[in-house]
C-alpha cells in the first residue's frame, strides 16, 4: 500500500452527508442533533488516529492472528443444540415456531 | 481476624478445611457486604437463592469428606456479558434488559464444575465499551476507595465487589485493559491472560481479535487458582489454544532471581502523576532487591497503540453488534415499522451513546473508500507493535510498567470527551494488540489514599512466570490484606477489634 492512496479527510468536521449514511449502513436512527454531535466526535478521534499516517507501513503485513494457532477441525456431525422453545425464549415477537419480523414485501 | 467475607479464597479454604466455617457462612458474609454497599451499585443481578443452595451443596461434599478442589464453596461473581443458565445478561445494556441466557458460558461451566457459588452479576460499561463503568445503562459504579471516583472499566463491577468484599473473587474481560485497569483503581489484582488462554465461549463479543476472560482478586495466589480454573482449551471456542495448563498456583513460590525485568523507557513519560511514578520505581527496587536484573528495553510504537486500538476495535465492535437488530432477543422498538425502519429504531433506543459511537467509527474504518487508510493501516500498525514487544522478549523475561498514568479519577470527569477518557488505557492496550498476558497487582497508594497498580507483562503463555513475580513482591511488601481493604471495610474490620 503505498502512502500517496490514504485519503483521510483532515481534522475538519466530518461531512454531514457521510454521518448520515454511516448511520444507514449501521442500522441507527439519528436524529440531526445527534448526527451532528456524532459528526463532531467522529472528527475528533479520526484527528487523533490519523497520527498512524506518521509510521511507514509500506511492506509490513497486516496481522491476521494475534497469536498464532492451527485451524479448529472438527467432523461434520449432527449434534444435540439447544430447544426449539429455548431459541425462541429471547425473541421480542415469536411467531409459531420462528421469529416473527416486520412484512417485507407488500 | 476480620470479616469472613475479607478474606483470601485461600484463607478461607483453609477455615473450610479445618471446619471453622462453611461455604453458607461465607455466602451469606458477601451478600451482608453486598446489602451494606449497594450504594456502589456493583451488582446488577444477585441470585441468593441459587448461591446458598450451591453453598449448601458444597458444605455437603466437604462434610462427606469429597471437597472439589480450592474453589469448592467459594463465593464469586461474574462480570454481566458472561451467561449463566437460568440468569439474566444484560451487558448492562437497555437492548438486553429481560435477556435469559438459555446456556453457561464455558468459563461458568467450570467455576460450577469446580465447586463454585456463582453470587450474581456485576455491573460493567455497556457491552464492555469504556474505561470507568460509567456507560452503563444501569447507572455508574463507585469506587469503594472513594465514591467520587470511578472504579475504572470496563469490569468495574468485578473490581469493586472484590474490594469491597462482596465476593471473593470475580470474572471480567479485558479487551484493551478493562481487567487490568479497574483492577489498578480498585487495589486489587487482575490478569489477563494470553489471547486463546480461557475460552470466550458464551461471553458476549465486543472486539474477538482483542477480548479475553480473566480474573479480579484480593492476591496474587487466589488469582493463580481462579485461572488454573478457567484456562484450557474449549472446542467451542475454535481460538482456544491446546497448550496445557500449568498448575499456576504451584509456580508461585519460584522467585525472581536470575529474572531479567525490562522497563519499557516510553512507559516512563511526562504526564504519568509523580505519585504513580514513585510508587512504580519502588516496585521495581524491590525486585532487584530480590535478585531480578532490571535492564532498560524500548517498545518504539507505544504512542500509536492507543490509536490503532480504537480503530481495531470499534471495526469488530460494528460487526460484532449487528446482531442485536430486535429479531432473535433483545428489545424491539414498538410501532408499526419496516424492517429497516424497525432495525434502526430498535438501535438507537437500545444502544447508548458510547456503544453507537464506536458502531458509527467502526462502519466508517471498514467502508468503502476508507477500509485502507484506517483498518489496514491499523493491523499493519498492530504488526509493527507486536515486533516491539518480540524484540524486548529477547532480552528480558517480563516487562514492568504502571498500569494506569494516574489513580482513580472523578465520576463525570471525562465523560464530555472520548479521547481523554480513551487515553486512561495508554499502558494496557499494547497487551491485547499483541495477545500478550498482563498482571495488574497493588504497588502502593497516592497521598489521598487512592491504590496505584503495578503491570507486569510477559510472552505469551507466561502467566506462570508474571504471577511469580507479582507475588514475590506481596510477599516482599507483606501481606497485611487490612491495609489494602477501602476505608469502609477497614472501619468494620476495627469496630470489631481489629486495627485499620
Amino acid at each position: 500500500m503505498s502512502r500517496a492512496k490514504l485519503t483521510r479527510p483532515a481534522a475538519a468536521e466530518m461531512d454531514l452527508k457521510v454521518v448520515r449514511h454511516m448511520a444507514r449502513l449501521a442500522h441507527l436512527t439519528l436524529d440531526e442533533g445527534e448526527l451532528s454531535t456524532m459528526g463532531r466526535d467522529l472528527s475528533r478521534i479520526l484527528g487523533y488516529v490519523a497520527k498512524l499516517d506518521e509510521l511507514d507501513t509500506t511492506d509490513v503485513p497486516a496481522t491476521t492472528h494475534a497469536v498464532a494457532l492451527p485451524t479448529a477441525w472438527r467432523d461434520d456431525l449432527v449434534r444435540p443444540g439447544l430447544a426449539h422453545e429455548q431459541r425462541l425464549g429471547n425473541a421480542p415477537e415469536p411467531l409459531g415456531e420462528g421469529f416473527g419480523v416486520p412484512k417485507i414485501i407488500e | 481476624m476480620t470479616t469472613l467475607c475479607d478474606k483470601t479464597i485461600h484463607e478461607l479454604g483453609a477455615l473450610l478445611g479445618k471446619g471453622e466455617a462453611s461455604s453458607v457462612e461465607a455466602t451469606r458474609a458477601c451478600l451482608l457486604r453486598l446489602e451494606e454497599t449497594r450504594h456502589h451499585n456493583a451488582y446488577l443481578h444477585v441470585d441468593p437463592k441459587g448461591a446458598l443452595t450451591a453453598a449448601k451443596e458444597a458444605d455437603l461434599r466437604r462434610a462427606a469428606g469429597e471437597p472439589r478442589g480450592p474453589l469448592d464453596g467459594v463465593p464469586v461473581a461474574l462480570k454481566d456479558n458472561m451467561l449463566v443458565a437460568g440468569l439474566p445478561t444484560t451487558c448492562a445494556s437497555h437492548m438486553l434488559e429481560g435477556f435469559i441466557a438459555p446456556y453457561d458460558a464455558t468459563v461458568v461451566r467450570k467455576l460450577k464444575a469446580a465447586g463454585a457459588v456463582l453470587l450474581g452479576k456485576l455491573n460493567m460499561d455497556e457491552f464492555a465499551m469504556g474505561s470507568s463503568s460509567e456507560h452503563s445503562h444501569f447507572g455508574p459504579v463507585q469506587n469503594p476507595w472513594d465514591p467520587a471516583r470511578v472504579p475504572g472499566g470496563s469490569s468495574g463491577g468485578s473490581a469493586a465487589a472484590v474490594a469491597a468484599g462482596s465476593a471473593f473473587a470475580a470474572l471480567g474481560t479485558d479487551t484493551g485493559g478493562s481487567i487490568r485497569q479497574p483492577a489498578a483503581f480498585c487495589g486489587v489484582v487482575g490478569c489477563k491472560p494470553t489471547y486463546s488462554r480461557v475460552s470466550r465461549y458464551g461471553v458476549v463479543a465486543f472486539a474477538s481479535s482483542l477480548d479475553q476472560v480473566g480474573p479480579l482478586s484480593k492476591d496474587v495466589t487466589d488469582c493463580a487458582l481462579m485461572l488454573e480454573v478457567i484456562a484450557g482449551h474449549d472446542e467451542k471456542d475454535s481460538t482456544s489454544a491446546a497448550a496445557p495448563v500449568p498448575s499456576y498456583s504451584a509456580a508461585l513460590k519460584g522467585g525472581v532471581r536470575g529474572l531479567r525485568l525490562g522497563l519499557p523507557q516510553e512507559y516512563f513519560i511526562e504526564g504519568i502523576d509523580p505519585e504513580v511514578r514513585a510508587a512504580i520505581d519502588a516496585a521495581v527496587a524491590t525486585w532487584r532487591g530480590l535478585g531480578a536484573e532490571v535492564v532498560a528495553v524500548s517498545l518504539p510504537t507505544t504512542d500509536y497503540a492507543i490509536a490503532c486500538y480504537y480503530l481495531l476495535c470499534t471495526a469488530e465492535a460494528s460487526s460484532n453488534l449487528a446482531r442485536f437488530d430486535g429479531v432473535r432477543y433483545g428489545r424491539r422498538a414498538a410501532g408499526d415499522l419496516g424492517l429497516r425502519e424497525m432495525y434502526g429504531a430498535t438501535r438507537a433506543a437500545g444502544f447508548g451513546q458510547e456503544v453507537k459511537r464506536r458502531i458509527m467509527l467502526g462502519t466508517y474504518v471498514l467502508s468503502a473508500g476508507y477500509y485502507d487508510a484506517y483498518y489496514k493501516k491499523a493491523q499493519a500498525v498492530r504488526t509493527l507493535v507486536q515486533r516491539d514487544f518480540a524484540a524486548a522478549f529477547a532480552t528480558c523475561d517480563a516487562l514492568v510498567t504502571p498500569t494506569t498514568p494516574t489513580t482513580a479519577f472523578a465520576l463525570g470527569e471525562r465523560l464530555a470527551d472520548p479521547m481523554t477518557m480513551y487515553l486512561a488505557d495508554v499502558f494496557t492496550v499494547g497487551a491485547n494488540i499483541a495477545g500478550l498476558p498482563g498482571l495488574s497487582l497493588p504497588c502502593g497508594q497516592g497521598s489521598t489514599g487512592l491504590p496505584i497498580g503495578v503491570q507486569i507483562l510477559g510472552p505469551h503463555f507466561a502467566e506462570a512466570t508474571l504471577l511469580r513475580i507479582g507475588r514475590a513482591l506481596e510477599l516482599a511488601c507483606g501481606e497485611d490484606r487490612v491495609r489494602r481493604l477501602p476505608p469502609r471495610a477497614s472501619a468494620r474490620a476495627s469496630v470489631l477489634g481489629v486495627p485499620a
